[in-house]
Protein backbone atom coordinates (compact mmCIF):
# COMPACT_ATOMS: atom_id res chain seq x y z
CA UNK A 1 0.00 0.00 0.00
CA UNK A 2 1.28 2.99 -1.03
CA UNK A 3 0.60 6.07 0.82
CA UNK A 4 1.83 9.52 0.48
CA UNK A 5 5.39 10.44 1.65
CA UNK A 6 5.16 10.18 5.52
CA UNK A 7 1.41 9.07 6.14
CA UNK A 8 1.16 10.98 9.33
CA UNK A 9 -2.27 10.03 9.30
CA UNK A 10 -1.42 6.60 10.87
CA UNK A 11 0.54 8.44 13.68
CA UNK A 12 -2.80 10.91 14.92
CA UNK A 13 -5.47 8.11 14.48
CA UNK A 14 -3.10 5.93 16.46
CA UNK A 15 -3.18 9.08 19.18
CA UNK A 16 -6.88 9.39 18.81
CA UNK A 17 -7.58 5.77 19.41
CA UNK A 18 -5.18 6.03 22.39
CA UNK A 19 -7.76 9.33 24.18
CA UNK A 20 -11.08 7.33 23.27
CA UNK A 21 -9.15 4.61 25.03
CA UNK A 22 -8.53 6.79 28.04
CA UNK A 23 -11.65 7.98 28.82
CA UNK A 24 -13.57 4.44 27.53
CA UNK A 25 -15.77 3.53 30.97
CA UNK A 26 -14.34 1.07 33.22
CA UNK A 27 -15.48 -1.59 35.24
CA UNK A 28 -15.05 -0.57 38.78
CA UNK A 29 -12.44 -2.73 39.93
CA UNK A 30 -10.29 -1.87 36.85
CA UNK A 31 -10.63 2.06 37.28
CA UNK A 32 -7.20 2.19 39.32
CA UNK A 33 -5.56 -0.20 36.95
CA UNK A 34 -7.03 1.31 33.43
CA UNK A 35 -3.46 1.08 31.26
CA UNK A 36 -1.65 4.95 30.41
CA UNK A 37 -2.41 4.50 26.50
CA UNK A 38 -1.98 7.46 25.53
CA UNK A 39 1.51 7.28 27.43
CA UNK A 40 2.08 4.06 25.69
CA UNK A 41 1.49 5.87 22.55
CA UNK A 42 3.80 8.77 23.21
CA UNK A 43 7.14 6.13 24.33
CA UNK A 44 6.02 4.00 20.96
CA UNK A 45 6.19 7.11 18.81
CA UNK A 46 9.31 8.79 20.38
CA UNK A 47 11.58 5.25 20.00
CA UNK A 48 9.97 4.58 16.76
CA UNK A 49 10.16 7.55 14.76
CA UNK A 50 12.14 10.76 17.41
CA UNK A 51 12.41 12.83 14.19
CA UNK A 52 8.54 13.14 13.93
CA UNK A 53 7.50 13.00 17.39
CA UNK A 54 8.55 14.20 20.36
CA UNK A 55 7.77 17.37 22.99
CA UNK A 56 5.52 18.72 21.00
CA UNK A 57 3.21 16.48 20.12
CA UNK A 58 3.64 15.07 23.82
CA UNK A 59 2.39 18.84 24.83
CA UNK A 60 -0.36 19.11 22.52
CA UNK A 61 -1.50 15.60 23.71
CA UNK A 62 -1.01 15.99 26.92
CA UNK A 63 -3.44 19.28 27.11
CA UNK A 64 -5.91 17.06 25.18
CA UNK A 65 -5.63 14.79 28.07
CA UNK A 66 -6.08 17.28 30.65
CA UNK A 67 -9.51 18.44 28.94
CA UNK A 68 -10.68 15.21 28.79
CA UNK A 69 -9.43 13.94 32.48
CA UNK A 70 -11.13 17.72 33.90
CA UNK A 71 -7.93 18.10 35.08
CA UNK A 72 -5.56 20.85 36.06
CA UNK A 73 -4.37 22.22 32.80
CA UNK A 74 -0.50 20.74 32.08
CA UNK A 75 -0.95 18.18 34.44
CA UNK A 76 -0.56 15.19 31.85
CA UNK A 77 1.26 17.82 29.30
CA UNK A 78 4.28 18.11 32.15
CA UNK A 79 4.01 14.52 32.45
CA UNK A 80 3.85 13.61 28.55
CA UNK A 81 7.02 15.77 27.65
CA UNK A 82 8.91 14.33 30.60
CA UNK A 83 8.23 11.21 29.25
CA UNK A 84 9.03 11.73 25.78
CA UNK A 85 11.98 13.51 26.94
CA UNK A 86 12.89 10.44 28.54
CA UNK A 87 12.84 8.15 25.80
CA UNK A 88 14.19 10.60 23.51
CA UNK A 89 17.48 10.41 25.41
CA UNK A 90 17.10 6.19 25.31
CA UNK A 91 15.50 5.45 22.44
CA UNK A 92 18.94 4.35 20.87
CA UNK A 93 19.33 1.77 23.56
CA UNK A 94 15.75 0.87 23.71
CA UNK A 95 15.39 -0.27 20.34
CA UNK A 96 18.04 -3.20 20.99
CA UNK A 97 16.79 -3.97 24.61
CA UNK A 98 14.34 -7.17 24.57
CA UNK A 99 11.16 -7.11 24.80
CA UNK A 100 10.75 -7.80 28.46
CA UNK A 101 13.45 -5.42 29.44
CA UNK A 102 11.66 -2.26 27.08
CA UNK A 103 8.76 -3.47 28.85
CA UNK A 104 10.87 -2.66 32.14
CA UNK A 105 11.57 0.74 31.07
CA UNK A 106 8.10 1.57 30.54
CA UNK A 107 7.24 0.26 33.76
CA UNK A 108 9.78 3.03 35.24
CA UNK A 109 8.73 5.98 32.34
CA UNK A 110 4.63 5.42 33.22
CA UNK A 111 5.44 5.15 36.88
CA UNK A 112 7.35 8.36 36.35
CA UNK A 113 3.63 9.93 34.28
CA UNK A 114 1.95 8.90 37.41
CA UNK A 115 3.87 10.49 39.61
CA UNK A 116 4.21 14.03 38.21
CA UNK A 117 0.53 13.86 37.87
CA UNK A 118 -0.22 12.64 41.62
CA UNK A 119 2.28 15.76 42.70
CA UNK A 120 -0.01 17.98 40.60
CA UNK A 121 -2.80 16.65 41.90
CA UNK A 122 -1.56 17.09 45.66
CA UNK A 123 -0.97 20.86 44.63
CA UNK A 124 -4.95 20.66 43.92
CA UNK A 125 -5.38 19.00 47.21
CA UNK A 126 -7.16 15.97 45.36
CA UNK A 127 -4.05 13.71 45.58
CA UNK A 128 -4.91 9.65 45.75
CA UNK A 129 -4.70 8.20 49.61
CA UNK A 130 -2.98 4.83 48.95
CA UNK A 131 -0.02 3.81 46.17
CA UNK A 132 -2.63 2.80 44.07
CA UNK A 133 -2.33 5.16 42.02
CA UNK A 134 1.24 3.50 40.45
CA UNK A 135 -0.83 0.28 39.06
CA UNK A 136 -1.42 1.69 35.68
CA UNK A 137 2.56 1.43 35.53
CA UNK A 138 1.92 -2.67 36.10
CA UNK A 139 -0.67 -2.71 33.55
CA UNK A 140 0.97 -0.67 30.63
CA UNK A 141 3.77 -2.17 31.24
CA UNK A 142 2.17 -5.49 30.75
CA UNK A 143 0.62 -4.48 27.75
CA UNK A 144 3.81 -3.11 26.51
CA UNK A 145 4.42 -6.15 23.59
CA UNK A 146 1.00 -5.89 22.58
CA UNK A 147 1.19 -1.80 21.70
CA UNK A 148 4.30 -2.72 20.37
CA UNK A 149 3.31 -5.51 18.05
CA UNK A 150 0.35 -3.43 16.92
CA UNK A 151 1.67 -0.31 16.11
CA UNK A 152 5.08 -1.65 14.79
CA UNK A 153 2.84 -3.48 12.55
CA UNK A 154 0.60 -0.07 11.56
CA UNK A 155 3.74 1.32 11.09
CA UNK A 156 5.68 -0.97 8.54
CA UNK A 157 2.08 -1.42 6.68
CA UNK A 158 1.47 2.13 6.15
CA UNK A 159 5.57 2.52 5.86
CA UNK A 160 5.25 5.39 8.32
CA UNK A 161 8.64 7.65 8.20
CA UNK B 1 3.92 24.65 31.36
CA UNK B 2 4.44 24.87 34.82
CA UNK B 3 2.99 28.99 34.57
CA UNK B 4 -0.10 26.84 32.58
CA UNK B 5 -0.44 24.72 35.83
CA UNK B 6 -0.29 27.96 37.99
CA UNK B 7 -2.50 29.85 35.81
CA UNK B 8 -5.10 27.43 35.97
CA UNK B 9 -4.82 26.04 39.53
CA UNK B 10 -4.23 29.78 41.58
CA UNK B 11 -6.06 32.40 38.83
CA UNK B 12 -8.82 30.22 37.16
CA UNK B 13 -7.62 32.29 33.65
CA UNK B 14 -8.42 29.68 31.74
CA UNK B 15 -12.15 28.68 31.57
CA UNK B 16 -12.67 30.07 28.27
CA UNK B 17 -10.04 28.30 26.40
CA UNK B 18 -11.47 25.05 28.82
CA UNK B 19 -14.50 25.22 27.02
CA UNK B 20 -13.40 25.64 23.89
CA UNK B 21 -11.13 22.82 23.88
CA UNK B 22 -13.91 20.99 25.35
CA UNK B 23 -15.99 21.59 22.87
CA UNK B 24 -13.60 20.24 20.41
CA UNK B 25 -12.66 17.23 22.13
CA UNK B 26 -16.76 16.59 22.44
CA UNK B 27 -16.71 13.44 19.82
CA UNK B 28 -13.61 11.60 21.60
CA UNK B 29 -16.46 11.49 24.57
CA UNK B 30 -19.35 10.64 22.18
CA UNK B 31 -17.30 7.29 20.57
CA UNK B 32 -16.09 6.51 24.16
CA UNK B 33 -19.61 6.02 24.87
CA UNK B 34 -20.50 4.42 21.60
CA UNK B 35 -20.87 0.94 23.31
CA UNK B 36 -22.94 1.80 25.76
CA UNK B 37 -25.32 3.74 23.19
CA UNK B 38 -25.53 0.80 21.44
CA UNK B 39 -26.21 -1.34 24.32
CA UNK B 40 -29.35 0.62 25.08
CA UNK B 41 -30.45 0.97 21.75
CA UNK B 42 -30.52 -3.00 21.84
CA UNK B 43 -31.93 -3.39 25.15
CA UNK B 44 -34.98 -1.12 23.89
CA UNK B 45 -35.69 -2.18 20.40
CA UNK B 46 -34.62 -5.76 20.69
CA UNK B 47 -37.48 -6.92 23.53
CA UNK B 48 -39.87 -9.28 23.57
CA UNK B 49 -43.55 -8.79 23.28
CA UNK B 50 -44.24 -10.36 27.18
CA UNK B 51 -41.17 -7.66 28.85
CA UNK B 52 -42.72 -4.82 26.84
CA UNK B 53 -46.46 -5.65 27.98
CA UNK B 54 -45.35 -6.03 31.63
CA UNK B 55 -42.85 -2.90 31.50
CA UNK B 56 -46.03 -0.92 30.86
CA UNK B 57 -48.07 -2.81 33.41
CA UNK B 58 -45.73 -2.44 36.13
CA UNK B 59 -45.35 1.84 35.00
CA UNK B 60 -48.87 2.26 35.01
CA UNK B 61 -49.09 0.80 38.52
CA UNK B 62 -46.16 3.15 39.72
CA UNK B 63 -47.52 6.01 38.19
CA UNK B 64 -51.55 5.73 39.55
CA UNK B 65 -49.17 5.33 43.07
CA UNK B 66 -47.92 8.38 42.55
CA UNK B 67 -50.61 10.12 41.13
CA UNK B 68 -52.46 9.54 44.11
CA UNK B 69 -49.60 10.75 46.29
CA UNK B 70 -49.43 14.17 44.42
CA UNK B 71 -53.44 13.88 45.04
CA UNK B 72 -53.06 16.38 48.01
CA UNK B 73 -50.00 18.09 46.92
CA UNK B 74 -51.80 21.09 45.58
CA UNK B 75 -53.53 21.72 49.04
CA UNK B 76 -50.41 21.09 50.96
CA UNK B 77 -48.77 23.63 48.75
CA UNK B 78 -51.33 26.34 49.33
CA UNK B 79 -50.78 25.22 52.89
CA UNK B 80 -47.17 26.08 52.94
CA UNK B 81 -47.54 29.31 50.60
CA UNK B 82 -50.08 30.61 53.61
CA UNK B 83 -47.80 29.92 56.06
CA UNK B 84 -45.14 30.73 54.84
CA UNK B 85 -46.24 34.09 54.24
CA UNK B 86 -47.78 34.13 58.13
CA UNK B 87 -44.03 33.44 59.20
CA UNK B 88 -42.76 36.42 56.71
CA UNK B 89 -40.36 34.31 54.77
CA UNK B 90 -40.02 34.01 50.61
CA UNK B 91 -42.46 31.99 48.59
CA UNK B 92 -40.55 28.49 47.72
CA UNK B 93 -40.64 28.78 44.30
CA UNK B 94 -40.96 25.65 41.95
CA UNK B 95 -37.61 25.37 39.84
CA UNK B 96 -37.51 23.89 36.26
CA UNK B 97 -35.57 20.88 35.50
CA UNK B 98 -33.86 19.47 32.13
CA UNK B 99 -33.31 15.95 31.67
CA UNK B 100 -29.38 15.38 30.96
CA UNK B 101 -27.71 12.40 29.87
CA UNK B 102 -24.20 11.22 30.99
CA UNK B 103 -21.82 10.76 28.70
CA UNK B 104 -18.79 10.16 30.31
CA UNK B 105 -16.90 9.36 33.96
CA UNK B 106 -13.35 11.20 34.22
CA UNK B 107 -10.87 8.07 33.97
CA UNK B 108 -9.07 9.43 36.76
CA UNK B 109 -10.22 7.60 40.02
CA UNK B 110 -9.72 10.34 42.50
CA UNK B 111 -11.84 12.88 40.37
CA UNK B 112 -15.75 12.43 40.71
CA UNK B 113 -16.68 14.32 37.73
CA UNK B 114 -19.07 13.70 35.11
CA UNK B 115 -19.83 14.83 31.42
CA UNK B 116 -23.19 15.49 30.46
CA UNK B 117 -24.61 15.76 26.60
CA UNK B 118 -26.18 19.40 27.63
CA UNK B 119 -24.09 22.64 27.15
CA UNK B 120 -24.36 26.51 26.68
CA UNK B 121 -26.99 25.86 23.68
CA UNK B 122 -29.33 24.57 26.20
CA UNK B 123 -28.30 27.36 28.57
CA UNK B 124 -26.58 25.05 31.02
CA UNK B 125 -24.32 27.75 33.23
CA UNK B 126 -21.67 27.40 35.71
CA UNK B 127 -22.56 25.99 39.05
CA UNK B 128 -26.11 24.77 37.98
CA UNK B 129 -26.56 21.87 40.81
CA UNK B 130 -27.44 18.82 39.45
CA UNK B 131 -29.87 16.12 40.90
CA UNK B 132 -31.42 12.96 40.23
CA UNK B 133 -34.40 10.94 41.15
CA UNK B 134 -32.62 10.24 44.91
CA UNK B 135 -30.96 13.67 45.81
CA UNK B 136 -28.37 16.12 44.92
CA UNK B 137 -25.95 15.27 42.27
CA UNK B 138 -23.36 17.88 42.12
CA UNK B 139 -22.82 21.39 40.26
CA UNK B 140 -21.71 21.65 37.36
CA UNK B 141 -18.00 23.29 37.04
CA UNK B 142 -17.27 23.57 33.43
CA UNK B 143 -19.43 24.44 29.96
CA UNK B 144 -19.11 23.76 26.61
CA UNK B 145 -20.89 24.24 23.68
CA UNK B 146 -22.33 20.94 23.80
CA UNK B 147 -21.31 19.05 27.02
CA UNK B 148 -20.70 20.02 30.95
CA UNK B 149 -18.81 19.15 33.39
CA UNK B 150 -20.38 18.04 36.65
CA UNK B 151 -18.56 18.14 40.02
CA UNK B 152 -20.19 15.07 42.34
CA UNK B 153 -20.61 15.82 46.09
CA UNK B 154 -18.40 13.27 46.65
CA UNK B 155 -15.08 14.76 44.80
CA UNK B 156 -12.44 15.57 47.71
CA UNK B 157 -12.53 19.16 47.06
CA UNK B 158 -16.27 19.62 47.04
CA UNK B 159 -18.16 20.86 50.09
CA UNK B 160 -21.70 21.49 50.40
CA UNK B 161 -23.75 23.16 53.22
CA UNK B 162 -26.63 20.81 54.74
CA UNK B 163 -29.30 20.60 57.43
CA UNK B 164 -30.51 17.80 59.28
CA UNK B 165 -33.99 17.14 57.67
CA UNK B 166 -35.44 16.64 61.53
CA UNK B 167 -34.59 19.27 63.67
CA UNK B 168 -32.60 21.91 61.32
CA UNK B 169 -29.31 21.96 62.90
CA UNK B 170 -26.90 23.02 60.28
CA UNK B 171 -23.61 21.26 59.09
CA UNK B 172 -20.99 21.15 55.82
CA UNK B 173 -20.75 17.49 54.33
CA UNK B 174 -17.21 17.63 52.43
CA UNK B 175 -16.64 14.69 50.03
CA UNK B 176 -14.07 12.41 51.21
CA UNK B 177 -12.93 10.70 47.46
CA UNK B 178 -15.26 7.71 47.97
CA UNK B 179 -18.64 7.66 46.28
CA UNK B 180 -20.75 6.66 48.86
CA UNK B 181 -19.23 8.80 51.75
CA UNK B 182 -19.58 11.83 52.72
CA UNK B 183 -17.69 13.63 56.00
CA UNK B 184 -20.15 15.73 58.38
CA UNK B 185 -17.10 18.09 59.17
CA UNK B 186 -17.00 20.49 62.76
CA UNK B 187 -19.79 19.31 64.72
CA UNK B 188 -19.40 19.88 68.50
CA UNK B 189 -19.71 16.50 70.34
CA UNK B 190 -22.93 17.29 71.96
CA UNK B 191 -24.67 18.77 68.33
CA UNK B 192 -28.23 16.38 67.87
CA UNK B 193 -27.23 14.07 65.02
CA UNK B 194 -28.61 10.96 64.99
CA UNK B 195 -27.18 7.54 62.78
CA UNK B 196 -30.46 7.51 60.29
CA UNK B 197 -30.94 11.41 59.60
CA UNK B 198 -31.68 12.77 56.43
CA UNK B 199 -29.85 15.53 55.67
CA UNK B 200 -30.80 18.08 53.09
CA UNK B 201 -29.56 20.94 51.23
CA UNK B 202 -29.54 24.14 53.18
CA UNK B 203 -29.37 26.78 50.56
CA UNK B 204 -27.05 28.88 52.53
CA UNK B 205 -24.01 28.97 50.39
CA UNK B 206 -26.85 30.60 47.53
CA UNK B 207 -25.25 27.92 45.33
CA UNK B 208 -28.04 24.82 45.73
CA UNK B 209 -31.05 25.33 46.26
CA UNK B 210 -33.27 24.53 49.45
CA UNK B 211 -34.59 21.04 51.17
CA UNK B 212 -33.23 18.54 48.40
CA UNK B 213 -32.20 15.37 50.01
CA UNK B 214 -28.13 14.90 49.97
CA UNK B 215 -27.11 12.04 52.16
CA UNK B 216 -28.32 9.84 55.51
CA UNK B 217 -26.42 9.75 58.41
CA UNK B 218 -24.57 6.59 59.07
CA UNK B 219 -22.01 6.64 61.82
CA UNK B 220 -21.87 9.03 64.29
CA UNK B 221 -18.66 8.43 66.82
CA UNK B 222 -18.29 10.73 69.84
CA UNK B 223 -15.02 10.23 71.58
CA UNK B 224 -14.44 12.31 74.35
CA UNK B 225 -11.18 12.87 73.97
CA UNK B 226 -12.30 15.02 70.38
CA UNK B 227 -13.40 18.25 69.97
CA UNK B 228 -15.63 17.39 67.32
CA UNK B 229 -18.07 14.58 66.49
CA UNK B 230 -17.02 12.13 63.48
CA UNK B 231 -20.06 11.47 61.20
CA UNK B 232 -19.96 10.06 58.31
CA UNK B 233 -23.32 9.82 55.63
CA UNK B 234 -24.16 8.26 52.61
CA UNK B 235 -25.80 10.21 49.81
CA UNK B 236 -29.19 8.83 48.66
CA UNK B 237 -28.26 9.80 44.81
CA UNK B 238 -27.34 7.10 42.94
CA UNK B 239 -23.96 8.29 42.02
CA UNK B 240 -22.17 5.53 40.53
CA UNK B 241 -25.62 4.18 38.59
CA UNK B 242 -27.88 6.84 37.26
CA UNK B 243 -27.40 7.05 33.79
CA UNK B 244 -30.09 10.22 33.54
CA UNK B 245 -29.70 13.27 35.78
CA UNK B 246 -32.01 16.34 36.24
CA UNK B 247 -30.31 20.10 35.61
CA UNK B 248 -32.05 22.60 37.83
CA UNK B 249 -32.91 25.80 36.44
CA UNK B 250 -33.53 28.31 39.19
CA UNK B 251 -35.55 31.46 38.83
CA UNK B 252 -32.79 33.77 40.23
CA UNK B 253 -29.42 31.99 39.02
CA UNK B 254 -26.50 32.87 41.42
CA UNK B 255 -24.00 35.01 40.24
CA UNK B 256 -20.73 32.69 40.06
CA UNK B 257 -17.28 34.29 40.82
Amino acid sequence: MEEGANAYWVILLSFLVALILAVTPMPAWLVWGRPEWVALAVIYWTIALPHRVGILTALVIGIAMDVLEGAVLGQNAFALVVVSLLAMVLYQRLRVFSLWQQAAVVFVLVGINQLICQWVQNLEGAGAQSLLFLLPACSSALLWPLVLHGLRGLRRFYRVT
Amino acid sequence: MLVLIVADLRYNRLGYARGALDTLLTPIYWIADLPTRVGQWQETHIQSRDDLLQETERLRRENLVMQGRSLQMASLQADNTRLRALLNSTALLRDDVLVAELIGVSPDPVRHQVVLDKGESDAVYLGQPLIDSDGLVGQVVEVGELTSRVLLITDSTHSLPVQVNRNGVRAIAEGVGSLDRLEIRHVAATTDIQVGDLLESSGLGGRFPTGYPVATVVTVERDPGQPFARILAKPTAALDRSRHVLLVFRSDPPGVD
